[in-house]
């Protein structure tokens, strides 16, 4: 377990460092849902029948639980260019804990998260949004929002690893950009047909949205929903220790056993 | 008796799908020394080193390597080896001292910082060294990466295609750091393609061909089993069929022929073969000549001469070792 501790900071190090020799990369990655908050909050909250300022506080939690299943993509790049480029395979060749390239890595973007989360804040402050709840709910939103961006990065990897190459996994991790427009991130889905109703509310996305909205202050729980968006808290929770209990195995067994 | 080898290997097989990479490759690597595995494209050389270097799990076989067996002891096996594999595996987004500091961190060695500097400076990388690798030339991202291998001393130390694309001035240092290595103690495993290579840098070689050795050897013992190559220029095609009766005769190889050039060769098996006799005999026999030549064995020439009996004795050249792998 030290070994892991010791080896997993090591490659926390290494994945810090190279964020401080690209600073422009961080920035990058948050112009992405900035732009997406202006565009949907001005565009499309003025053809919508509520008021806009509404619609951007509603849209804030949303962004910042699509913004974190990205994490699938940004686990998957990185998982799939540093195999491609033989760096994996270097490290496993080293005397090093199984564990310690793979939790390196999760740990350093929920890092590079936790920076990238406060421009966008800000930017939401500035449009209106705010925190309606309690201080510790806003806190545990976030916590909630951390642990989630943590879940998809393991999946990210464990894919990665699999597809092992940088160009496969950029197009893969465009597809799931198409993964939040199935939930309640932008839109509510209490206006969508009934299965698709369903599938929409069982997409962990909508859930965690739910659970930010709720520990904000932002919207209500809506009524009639699926069970993890009807309980939201405790919905995204169990999403996040299921993926953390399927993806986190599966991407350290991945790595140990490389293309054996 | 196993302990006085670093590297021992017994009936190695790896296959991927129907392609049989490994079938039964055997090695025994003395402590200290340099073996250089060589061998065409496709012959099994990297796969070798990554099953060796515990990235591949073997189908079949067992190996040993420094004292501990590859499959059940692979964590202890990777305490005591370095590898530095065909593509430069550095992280590019760090600086060169960054990635040395890396490693020495995760090899726990003392002082990784004073350490980084020292072999920064041993490989000619000082200056450099604080700007991001993937700014850095290749032939310095390869010095780099066999940097890493050393941030402490390996009992073995993989090297897969150490120079291909190297300038002399990196090819030399390498070579001198393996030298140094095996003062040491360290033993080194190298993979190359070119026997002038292994020539300089191995103790022993072993030739490797579609997933065996064929012939393990000194280079000077595997040199002297493969003479010169004889060719022959005649003014016709008529001749041509005499000429290569001589050399057959005189070579004891199958000889190959070029018919737009009128032309026939053969790898000698003779190493006394000398261009007086060959021109003697083919006087003898009548056979008109244009050319006669007699030059050193290139790698192709070794490989077809130690592998000649693969191919069935029918066929009437016995073409290059390119042309026998596309066929194969």
């Amino acid at each position: 377990m030290s070994m892991l501790a010791y080896d997993g900071t090591a490659m926390l190090g290494r994945q810090l460092l190279r964020l401080r020799n690209n600073p422009g990369l961080l920035i990058l990655t948050q112009t992405m849902p900035i732009s997406m908050l202006l565009f949907f909050g001005y565009v499309f909250g003025s053809a919508l029948a509520v008021p806009g300022e509404e619609y951007r506080s509603f849209l804030v939690p949303g962004l910042l639980v699509a913004t974190a299943s990205g994490g699938i993509m940004a686990g998957m790049f990185q998982a799939a260019q540093d195999t491609h480029r033989g760096v994996t395979n270097r490290f496993r060749t080293l005397p090093m804990s199984r564990a310690a390239v793979p939790l390196g890595q999760a740990a350093a973007d929920l890092v590079a998260t936790a920076l990238g989360t406060v421009p966008f804040l800000l930017v939401g402050l500035a449009v209106g949004w705010r925190v309606e709840g309690s201080l510790l709910e806003a806190v545990g939103a976030l916590a909630l929002l951390m642990l989630f961006r943590f879940a998809c990065t393991w999946a990210g990897i464990h894919l990665g690893l699999l597809t092992r190459n940088e160009e496969a996994a950029g197009q893969l991790g465009g597809a799931t950009f198409l993964l939040p427009l199935l939930s309640s991130a932008y839109i509510p889905t209490s206006g969508l047909p009934g299965w698709l109703r369903t599938v929409a509310e069982w997409n962990p996305i909508s859930a965690l949205a739910t659970a930010l909205r709720d520990l904000f202050g932002n919207a209500p729980v809506p009524d009639g929903a699926a069970w993890p968006v009807a309980h939201p808290v405790a919905g995204s929770i169990l999403w996040c220790v299921v993926l953390l209990g399927v993806f986190v195995p599966l991407a350290v067994r991945q790595y140990a056993h490389g293309e054996q | 008796m196993t302990s006085t080898y670093a590297v021992l290997s017994e009936g190695l097989e790896k296959r991927f799908g129907e392609v049989r990479a490994l079938r039964g490759l055997e090695l025994a690597v003395p402590q200290g020394t340099v073996c250089g595995i060589l061998g065409p494209n496709g012959a099994g050389k990297t796969t070798a080193v990554r099953l060796l270097t515990t990235l591949l799990r073997p189908d079949a076989g067992s190996a040993r390597v420094a004292g501990h067996d590859l499959v059940r002891e692979a964590a202890a096996v990777r305490k005591r080896i370095s590898v530095t594999g065909q593509d430069t595996s550095i992280d590019g987004d760090l600086t060169g001292r960054q990635n040395l500091q890396l490693f020495g961190r995760l090899y726990r060695v003392r002082g990784p910082a004073g350490r980084s500097a020292e072999l920064l400076d041993r490989f000619g990388l000082t200056e450099a060294a604080d700007r991001p690798a993937s700014t850095w030339s290749g032939g310095m991202r390869r010095r780099l990466d066999l940097a890493a291998s050393l941030v402490r001393r390996p009992d073995v130390l993989f090297l897969d295609e150490p120079t291909t694309g190297l300038d002399p001035v990196s090819r030399t240092l390498i070579r001198d750091v393996v030298r140094d290595l095996t003062a040491e103690g360290t033993t080194v495993l190298l993979t190359t393609q070119y026997l002038e290579e292994a020539d300089q840098l191995a103790d022993d070689i072993a030739l490797v061909d579609r997933g065996r050795v064929t012939h393990t050897g000194s280079p000077a013992q595997l040199k002297s089993l493969v003479g010169a190559h004889a060719e022959v220029v005649v003014p016709d095609a008529d001749t041509l069929a005499e000429a290569a009766a001589v050399l057959d005769r005189l070579t004891g190889a199958q000889p190959s022929f070029d018919h737009e050039r009128n032309a026939v060769g053969a790898v000698s098996k003779d190493p006394t073969l000398t261009i007086p006799l060959l021109v003697r005999a083919l006087d003898t026999a009548g056979v008109p000549l244009l050319d006669v030549s007699l030059r050193p064995p290139t790698l192709d020439d070794v490989f077809l001469r130690l592998t000649e009996t693969a191919p069935p004795k029918t066929t009437e050249t016995t073409g290059t070792t390119d042309e026998r792998e596309r066929a194969a």
